[in-house]
């Protein structure tokens, strides 16, 4: 009797996940520099703010935005150019071969990847929040968490739409990850609040899930900031959740469009180009 | 020596055939140009959004000067390893490289080179782009041309030098090289007073400023590129803001070669240390998908 439909493609997530997770546990090294590099960076700009003798919560603001870069970065380099590295090492035709549904492996990265990106993340905050003596207050846990998954979600949509878009680049999946870090950086508002870039780029920087979800994330944990906030939070919320749907379908399309074009070009099993 | 400077020419060509030939020369120039902007447009928007405008201050000035020549530290250390990670691990050419009758530091110089040269116009551009929209305060007329050009050389030498010995050590690491780069190019960055004085940096991280070349490295090319935002900040109140206004000019030179000529020992012990260690392990040829 075979598994069903179901079955076999939620093994496929836990598959798919498993060495994501299993492997953040083989190298401890990956671990340290993961959590301390996104933490220099933070400093410098702390010390930046310092040195200007900004209000206290522009700190706050850096370490949240750095805590938030593990994300983006898992995004460009574990969601987005993962196909692309598993065709140069020859798993992309095992994976089209299976009898599985190609979101599963998607949403299996994104589970392996959300799970280790979180304990780095949260581990820079918390060193963070140590090292330069924040204050955060939060007043509302629940909608931290709501807003959090919410993020997430569109965010992961996002990287697994990316996913097969990256595909077509090819070696320029390499360039396209890196020009996405630092532009994204600014568009996104990691180091400042997303509002001082003028509501009409702060509003087209909203189509990247991050910008939201860091910005709201900021106002929980700093209620009376209130000038820094870009929209009130359940308005962003709101965004998500329509965003969460949203790249969820494009991801679906855009791997069918992918396939279908690597397969009638007979490029899905090329390497190097 | 002839045939080194033609390995060394023929690896700055390779390089930039594996750097721009990725896509159309347009789209090249504009991440080349997006890139480095949007790294720096980061610290004018925090600037601006506690100072409110004046992006004339002597304080942004030296905050930009320093994010601009930070790209070489950056990019020179990054791109010396990740020469030797990229042709064992991903292009599979190194053994190749190996047994070719060339010199391995020839080879190595000439892909760093084509680093610097890209990175250079990455460079210009930023401050061409300061000075032309956010008034940075670079005077062409009161550059002291000797004292950049001067402390320019030998810094990037400095920097070549160091990533020759983390290059050694990426012989011997499948899947560290990159954390370690990242790593000490990460400490350059909070240490070496890159975008604030080292002066607000807790006494204990000032110590540790005053050994590290790179500080003394951006302290030259400012004094040699604004003379006058430097003049005026360590003059501001009698305090010495940058942390590094009692040394003289002849002072930082004088550590800038000694840090390169200290690195250079070091460098080439490390390096032919791995050399020989991965030799003996077999690791030239070494692939891990990582």
């Amino acid at each position: 009797m075979t598994d069903s439909w179901l079955v076999r493609n939620l093994r496929a997530i836990r598959g798919r996940a498993y060495p994501r997770i299993i492997g953040s546990k083989r190298e401890p090294s990956w671990l340290f520099f993961d959590i301390v590099l996104p933490l220099l960076t933070v400093s410098a700009y702390a010390y930046v703010y310092k040195f200007m003798t900004a209000r206290p919560e522009f700190v706050g603001y850096v370490v949240l935005g750095g805590a938030m870069t593990a994300f983006w970065l898992n995004i460009l380099w574990a969601m987005a150019s993962q196909l692309y590295w598993e065709k140069e090492i020859g798993n992309l035709q095992l994976y089209l071969m299976a009898p599985i549904s190609r979101m599963s492996i998607l949403a299996g990265m994104a589970v392996g990847g959300l799970f280790f990106t979180t304990i780095r993340a949260g581990s820079t905050l918390a060193i963070g929040v140590l090292v330069f003596g924040i204050t955060l207050n939060l007043a509302d846990p629940l909608m931290l968490v709501v807003v959090f998954i919410a993020t997430m979600i569109s965010l992961y949509g996002m990287g697994m739409m990316f996913a097969s878009l990256y595909l077509l680049f090819g070696r320029e999946a390499y360039h396209m990850s890196n020009l996405m870090t630092e532009p994204v950086y600014l568009a996104s508002g990691f180091y400042f609040p997303v509002k001082y870039l003028g509501p009409w780029a702060a509003a087209g920087a909203s189509f990247i899930p991050i910008t939201l979800g860091l910005d709201a994330i900021r106002q929980l944990f700093y209620p009376a900031a209130t000038q820094d906030a870009f929209l009130p939070v359940t308005t962003e919320l709101a965004i998500l959740s329509v965003l969460c749907v949203v790249f969820m379908i494009l991801a679906k399309y855009s791997l069918a469009f992918m396939e279908n074009l690597g397969k009638s070009t007979g490029r899905l099993t090329l390497r190097w180009q | 020596m002839r045939s080194d400077l033609k390995t060394f020419k023929n690896a700055a060509w390779l390089g930039w055939q594996m750097e721009a030939n990725w896509t159309d020369p347009f789209l090249f120039a504009t991440y080349s140009i997006v890139k480095p902007i949007a790294g720096t447009l980061i610290l004018v928007f925090m600037f601006m959004v506690v100072v409110g405008s004046g992006t004339d201050e002597a304080f942004f000035s030296y905050m930009y000067v320093g994010n601009a020549l930070y790209m070489y530290v950056a990019e020179v250390l990054f791109g010396v390893t990740w020469v030797i990670h990229d042709d064992r691990e991903h292009y599979m050419t190194l053994k190749q490289i190996y047994i070719a009758p060339i010199s391995f530091y020839a080879y190595i110089l000439g892909r760093a080179a084509i680093k610097i040269a890209i990175t250079s116009v990455g460079v210009l551009i930023t401050l061409a782009f300061g000075i032309l929209v956010l008034d940075v305060g670079i005077n062409v007329g009161e550059i002291d041309w000797l004292l950049l050009v001067g402390s320019l050389v030998l810094g990037l030498g400095c920097l070549c030098i160091i990533g020759l010995g983390l290059g050694g050590i990426t012989f011997l690491t499948a899947r560290h090289g990159q954390g370690i780069n990242e790593g000490i190019a990460g400490i350059f960055y909070v240490l070496s007073g890159v975008i604030f004085p080292i002066s607000i940096l807790p006494s204990w991280a000032q110590s540790i400023s005053k050994v590290l070349p790179v500080t003394y490295w951006m302290e030259a090319v400012r004094r040699g590129l604004e003379p006058g935002v430097m003049a005026e900040l360590s003059s501001d109140s009698g305090i010495d803001v940058t942390g590094m206004a009692g040394f003289s000019d002849l002072f930082l030179m004088l550590v800038l070669l000694l840090s390169a000529a200290v690195s250079l020992v070091l460098s080439i012990l490390i390096f032919r240390y791995a050399d020989v260690t991965a030799r003996r392990k077999g690791k030239i040829d070494w692939t891990t998908s990582y």
